[in-house]
């Protein structure tokens, strides 16, 4: 059977076929589909993890004790997850180990455009790259073998283009492999100096044997056409190239690392020139450049974001083609959505002239116009380790001027860890919790602290306030985010205390919870004096109309009062 | 057969991704290689969406070039300017007559373009323009907007009816079934 399918959901779909029995992640677009698919296949248990690290330390033990698993992750996770990732390496595994980075060149929804593919190389892991939702699905299955077969936990390189775009995939039988035991081995599993040496021999040696096969694997196409011109590639490009070359020869490679560096050599001395198109890095390129081969690559095609037909072929022909005069369109830009319970707190950062060291999530829009309330976002936990470095930095001048911004997913993730340093070093930094009880930037996922687990049954519900009591912190103040007299009136109270402090906003992401609210508000035409207050909170449900009037579009309002509170005229009521 | 490209536009919340589900579902019952593309993440509502369907014997990218693609199937009409240089030179548009105006506060509504028709016709060669809206509050549910706008285009495309209803019946829930056929069938008798 064939059915269209996204490179996401063949990967859950491989991990079922192939028996697959554990999965771990963390939310990040573009991984998300990748678990919220697999729980669809009742044999494979998955499960959200606070972070990356754990959920590649959870897959690894379950792939050490016996069972196929997979975690999966947006790029800048296996930041996160880099150190078991290392080391995984040099241990191996006993049941099959996968781990699916899904990188995001083009940002469509990231802080950087990363290349992992340089993760697989330093890690000295094996790596795979799809190019359609059949080979993500393919690829999952070979990886999981060939994890077995090498005692190597192995990448499967995801990009935005492969895990969002839907293609042809054929359905396939499911097999049940027995679950291996997991054994003792004390040279093996125990990463000592001792051991650790012994086992890097190993490694070095099980990527030699892997690049063997590598030189012969079904993984890699080797297309000869044309003598002309010949392209070495991997991934989504290989989809582009095809249409801009049909004539060419084509070195697609599947298994990119290691190299299959023999099939690169015969493929070249079998074409006149040699092309290397990839987006992001010249990971391929530099490689095959230090084998004595000349080739075309990013001295051409560009370094940064997506690579696509047009792209491809006006770096390559070098056409400068006259872009049609641009019509002035308006954008529509993301927002944070009308009655958003961030929004109040970023209005009141701002009225209150706060430096703001923010964090990932829907709230770093809080640092767009109109509201502008945000310094900083590196990435997650910042938030809170940088408003301390602020603190250090201007030996506490700027503390009570200062605030640090993290969601309450993002607060498990890494930022518990920042606050315990902001106790344990005696800063005075005050940190203020955007509690939606819900990943919501990436989709609605359940979280350690929402009281529901990946298939939404309830769980246990970690207690943010007795949590940060629990690391030291004595002044845990809860705010109504709807109320900005209260949010204004603690605020000003916990930056100006002489310990640290944390101000939890608690208000559920009114997409993922029926708000409490009640109707949709309305402007009093009479009593508006246009003064713009209102529009200044950046709420996409206030808008101008022709005639230069502000007016509440009543099917986008959901009523959350911040317009009316702001309001110095009483002229906004309910409809 | 050539391959075809069909570009959908619009803005979140009015049913394209779904209008996309059933066009990828037909074409690939029709035999076809289907690819369909589409990006979230930051799409949040109100924001502009988009979604590329080609379909053929061989399909590679699954995205559209710029220039090649022989229907923008567009959902609201400023969104149809947006990705105009997309058509093929003897392209068809077909557009959803509604307007909604960026939620952008920054932005007066007043700077929603006034002559997308006239700019929409010197790009192509078909233009189609339809008050789904009207249509689908007709038949008695304004969230079948969208299934008129596929009946629309179905009218331009040789897909079997047959494969049309096993689509529906395979992608709509049972309760929305009957009210989504109309819909459709409204739509390709437009």
């Amino acid at each position: 059977m064939k059915t269209l399918l996204s490179g996401n959901e063949a990967v859950a779909r491989g991990a079922f076929e192939c028996g697959v029995r554990f999965a771990a992640g963390y939310p990040g677009t573009p991984s998300t589909e990748i678990l919220e698919n697999i729980i669809k296949y009742e044999p494979i248990k998955a499960q959200w993890c606070p972070n990356e690290k754990v959920a590649l330390e959870v897959a690894f033990g379950a792939a050490t004790g016996g069972a196929r698993s997979i975690a999966t992750m947006k790029h800048v996770g296996l930041n996160v997850a880099a150190d078991p990732l290392f080391s995984a390496s040099y241990a191996g595994v006993n049941a099959g180990l996968v781990i699916v980075s899904a990188d995001d060149p083009g940002m469509h929804s990231s802080q950087n455009e990363q290349d992992n593919r340089w993760f697989a190389k330093a890690a000295k892991i094996p790596m795979f790259e799809p190019s359609d939702s059949q080979e993500s699905k393919d690829f999952l299955k070979a990886a999981i073998e060939l994890s077995e077969k090498y005692d190597t936990p192995v990448l499967l390189r995801m990009t935005t283009r492969i895990s969002h775009s839907k293609t042809v995939v054929k359905i396939d039988e499911v097999i049940d492999p027995p679950r291996k035991t997991f054994i003792k081995n004390f040279q093996k599993n125990v990463l000592l100096p001792s051991n650790a040496r012994h086992r890097h021999t190993f490694v070095e040696q099980r990527m030699k044997e892997i690049e063997h096969l590598n030189n012969n694997s079904p993984y890699n196409l080797f297309e000869l056409k044309s003598e002309e011109i010949g392209i070495i590639i991997s991934g989504i490009s290989y989809q582009y190239a095809k249409e801009v070359f049909p004539e060419a020869s084509f070195l697609k490679i599947g298994l990119t690392n290691p190299l299959p560096k023999k099939l690169i050599l015969e493929f070249s001395l079998r074409v006149k020139k040699i092309i290397v198109i990839e987006e992001l890095d010249p990971y391929l390129e530099e490689q095959i450049r230090a084998m004595g081969i000349d080739v075309v690559g990013k001295d051409i095609f560009p370094i940064e974001g997506e690579l696509n037909q047009d792209i491809i072929e006006k770096s390559y022909y070098k056409i400068e083609k006259k872009e049609p005069e641009k019509l002035q369109i308006p954008n529509r830009p993301p927002t944070l959505c009308p009655g958003c319970s961030h929004r109040g707190m970023f209005y009141i950062f701002k009225k209150l002239h706060l430096n703001v060291t923010g964090d990932i999530g829907c709230y770093t829009l809080g640092a767009l116009p109109p509201l502008k309330a945000m310094d900083t976002c590196l990435c997650m936990g910042a938030g809170i380790t940088m408003a301390y470095g602020i603190e250090e930095a201007t030996e506490k001048k700027l503390a009570n001027k200062t605030i640090g911004v993290i969601g309450d997913s993002t607060f498990l993730h890494s930022g518990i860890t920042g606050l315990m340093n902001i106790v344990y070093n005696q800063g005075i930094t005050t940190i203020c919790i955007l509690d939606n009880n819900v990943t919501a930037m990436t989709g609605h996922q359940e979280h350690p602290a929402s009281g529901k687990n990946i298939k939404g049954f309830p769980a246990p519900k970690i207690d943010l306030k007795k949590l940060c009591e629990a690391v030291g912190i004595k002044r845990v103040r809860v705010v109504n985010p709807y109320n900005l007299d209260e949010i204004e009136k603690v605020l000003t109270e916990e930056l100006n205390t002489q310990e640290p402090s944390v101000i939890i906003s608690e208000a559920p992401c009114l997409l993922h919870e029926k708000p409490g609210f009640n109707k949709p508000l309305k402007i009093i035409r009479e009593s508006c004096e246009n003064c713009g207050v209102c529009i200044s909170l950046g709420c996409s449900a206030i808008g101008i109309d022709n005639e230069g009037n502000i007016y509440i579009d009543p099917l986008l309002c959901p009523g959350c009062t911040l317009c009316q509170q702001v309001c110095k005229f009483n002229a906004i009521i309910e409809l | 057969m050539k391959n075809i490209n069909i570009l959908i536009c619009g803005v979140g919340g009015q049913g394209i991704l779904l209008a996309g589900e059933l066009l990828g579902d037909v074409a690939l019952r029709s035999g076809y290689d289907v690819k369909k593309s589409e990006i979230h993440g930051m799409a949040q509502r109100g924001g502009s969406v988009v979604s590329h369907i080609r379909f053929g014997e061989k399909i590679y990218s699954p995205i559209i070039k710029k220039g090649d693609a022989d229907f923008i199937f567009s959902f609201e009409r400023m969104e149809t300017l947006r990705y105009l240089n997309y058509l093929k030179p003897d392209g068809a548009i077909i557009v959803n007559n509604q307007k909604i105006s960026p939620t952008n506060i920054s932005i007066k509504s007043s700077s929603y373009p006034e002559d997308i028709e006239s700019i929409c016709k010197t790009k192509c060669k078909t233009f189609k323009s339809v008050d789904a809206i009207s249509i689908a509050e007709q038949i008695g549910n304004i969230k079948t907007t969208n299934t008129v706008m596929i009946g629309v285009l179905s009218s331009f495309l040789d897909f079997d009816l047959k494969l049309w209803d096993e689509t529906f019946h395979k992608l709509i829930p049972k309760k929305h079934l009957d009210i989504n056929l109309k819909a459709f069938n409204m739509g390709r008798q437009l």
